[in-house]
């Protein structure tokens, strides 16, 4: 089964919501679970599994890639009543909140609950990860330095 | 003579079981936490991540919490819980220049887009111990100001502009990145691979290391371009997709040393420069791991190999603490067969000489 023909055109938007998916907090995807009125069967296809993946960076920044380390991931693939399939993975060994972005994968491909998904999950958490980067950008800026010139001895 | 033996079962235990009383202390005292740990012992969670060679703040906390704070102890129980897991897939090379910056600090430009970041540095402290931090006293929240929102650009790319620093670093085509978790380590090395050991490589070994070639142990000529530190996305292509998606971000910490120049008849003289990649915070070892890479470019550049950091064989087989540990370590175990030879052998070399001198005459030979 190819996922990526079912979504076709909106691959930035499934993009959007996958990387979303993967950075919501365990307590964002469990409120989210809890809000829903009608929870679906999902069936497990995959996991929720719990591997590695390889970090790769760049030889000075730009340059070839070269291994840097491994970062721990988990993944699930579930399958709703419906047929649809729903796919999650995530930095770190959460099992649960991995499962759940899985289904709410699914949801969000689903008509029916596509815009429950975005306005009880997706649009909360990257409202707070759009606040918590601009805090820190805000505290990083506080630190910038300004130079000033020292006024030479002549009056 | 020593005969074998076995035994020690019950000493074994119960040695494990003080160990643990030992580690818990003070029952009267509250346990740390493994979210404390994160929060407060940072640097010391990151130094595990790094040198284990595995991104995970939570498993580096509790290794830091089941060693008793031994981080080469706790860097050795997340390398071998890494080898319990499969690897999914390698990521999409992680893009420093779209980092959302939490320092970065440049000692070659004062004035460069983005400005001098300074963060969360120990730098300017005056190195007194605050009483204060006994007491549980309140901590103020950080000041802020208005972000500029300007591009933080790379040091490299300014003198890239004007062709007087070499290029990132590049490999002819066929290459594909070499992997030393994989494939077993073999000299000469590619510079991909020796950046991978360098990565997770003991910070005090690569600091004395960096520290020799300032004191002319195979001298370089080095500046800080710049240092960056935050948070970078990591990627991953889902065969399931058919194209890229964010897993989430870890933490890096990026050095750009310029060093002095190369050139040729044909070249004019550039620029070079060591690269150094850590995950999450550690400057020390960033700036270390990026001295290192540049000496250890030596031959690459026809300069004369004399001195330890340049010897990539000395270098890359001794910057793994796992491995040193071990070896050292494991002198301690019994070797009580090995050494019965030991003493048999000296034994007889004593009783040879001196059945020489008393005219014995059982030649000298015996003695070597």
């Amino acid at each position: 089964m190819d996922i990526a023909e079912q979504t076709g055109p909106d691959q930035a938007e499934r993009r959007r919501t996958v990387g979303l998916l993967a950075r919501a907090t365990p307590g964002e995807l469990r409120t989210a679970w809890e809000t829903l009125p009608e929870k679906p069967e999902a069936k497990p296809i995959r996991g929720p599994e719990t591997g590695l993946v390889m970090v790769r960076g760049r030889i000075g920044g730009g340059g070839d890639p070269f291994n840097l380390g491994e970062a721990t991931i988990t993944r699930a693939t579930v399958m709703l009543a419906s047929g649809t399939a729903g796919h999650a993975q995530a930095l770190g060994t959460n099992k649960e909140a991995v499962r759940l972005a899985a289904i709410f994968d699914a949801l969000w491909q689903e008509p029916g609950t596509r815009d429950f998904v975005e306005r009880e999950l997706l649009s909360p958490a990257e409202a707070r990860l759009a606040a918590e980067d601009e805090r820190k950008a805000q505290e990083t800026a506080a630190t910038r330095v300004d130079f000033f010139t020292m006024v030479r001895g002549e009056d | 003579m020593y005969v074998a033996v076995k035994g020690g079962e019950t000493a074994i235990r119960n040695a494990h079981r003080l160990l643990a009383d030992r580690r818990r202390g003070d029952r009267t005292l509250p346990s740390v936490t493994i979210e404390q740990i994160v929060e407060q012992l940072g640097l010391a969670v990151d130094r595990v991540m790094a040198e284990a060679s595995l991104y995970d703040r939570p498993l580096a906390a509790l290794a830091v919490r089941q060693s008793r704070g031994d981080l080469i102890e706790a860097i050795f129980l997340l390398r071998a819980y890494r080898t319990t897991l499969p690897r999914f897939g390698t990521s999409v090379p992680i893009d420093t220049a779209k980092m959302l910056v939490e320092r970065r600090v440049s000692a070659t430009y004062k004035d460069l887009p983005g400005g001098q970041l300074l963060g969360p540095t120990f730098d300017y402290t005056h190195r007194l111990l605050d009483p204060s931090l006994i007491a549980d006293t309140p901590v103020e929240e950080p000041e802020r100001r208005e972000a500029t929102g300007d591009a933080v650009m790379r040091v490299a790319d300014i003198l890239a502009h004007e062709g007087l620093i070499e290029s990132d670093g590049e490999f002819p085509e066929d290459h594909q990145a070499g992997d030393i978790t994989r494939e077993p380590m073999e000299f000469p090395m590619p510079r991909d691979l020796r950046l991978q050991s360098l990565a997770r490589g003991d910070e005090g070994f690569l600091l004395a290391l960096g520290y020799s070639t300032q004191r002319g142990y195979g001298r370089t000529h080095p500046f800080v371009g710049e240092i960056r530190i935050g948070e970078v996305e990591v990627e991953i292509e889902v065969p399931e997709l058919g194209f890229s998606v964010s897993l989430g971000r870890i933490q890096v910490t990026e050095c750009q040393m310029v060093n002095q120049f190369k050139g040729s008849a044909k070249a004019p003289p550039q620029f070079t420069r060591g690269y150094g990649l850590i995950f999450g915070q550690s400057e020390r070892k960033a700036m270390s791991m990026s001295l290192v890479d540049r000496a250890l470019r030596a031959e690459e550049f026809g300069e004369d190999i004399t001195a330890p950091a340049q010897d990539e064989e000395f270098v890359i087989s001794h910057s793994d603490n796992v491995q040193a540990t071990g070896f050292v370590e494991h002198l301690k175990l019994p070797h009580y067969v090995d050494f019965q030879a030991e003493l048999a052998l000296v034994r007889k070399m004593r009783a040879d000489i001196e059945a020489a001198r008393n005219g014995d005459n059982p030649m000298q030979e015996a003695a070597e």
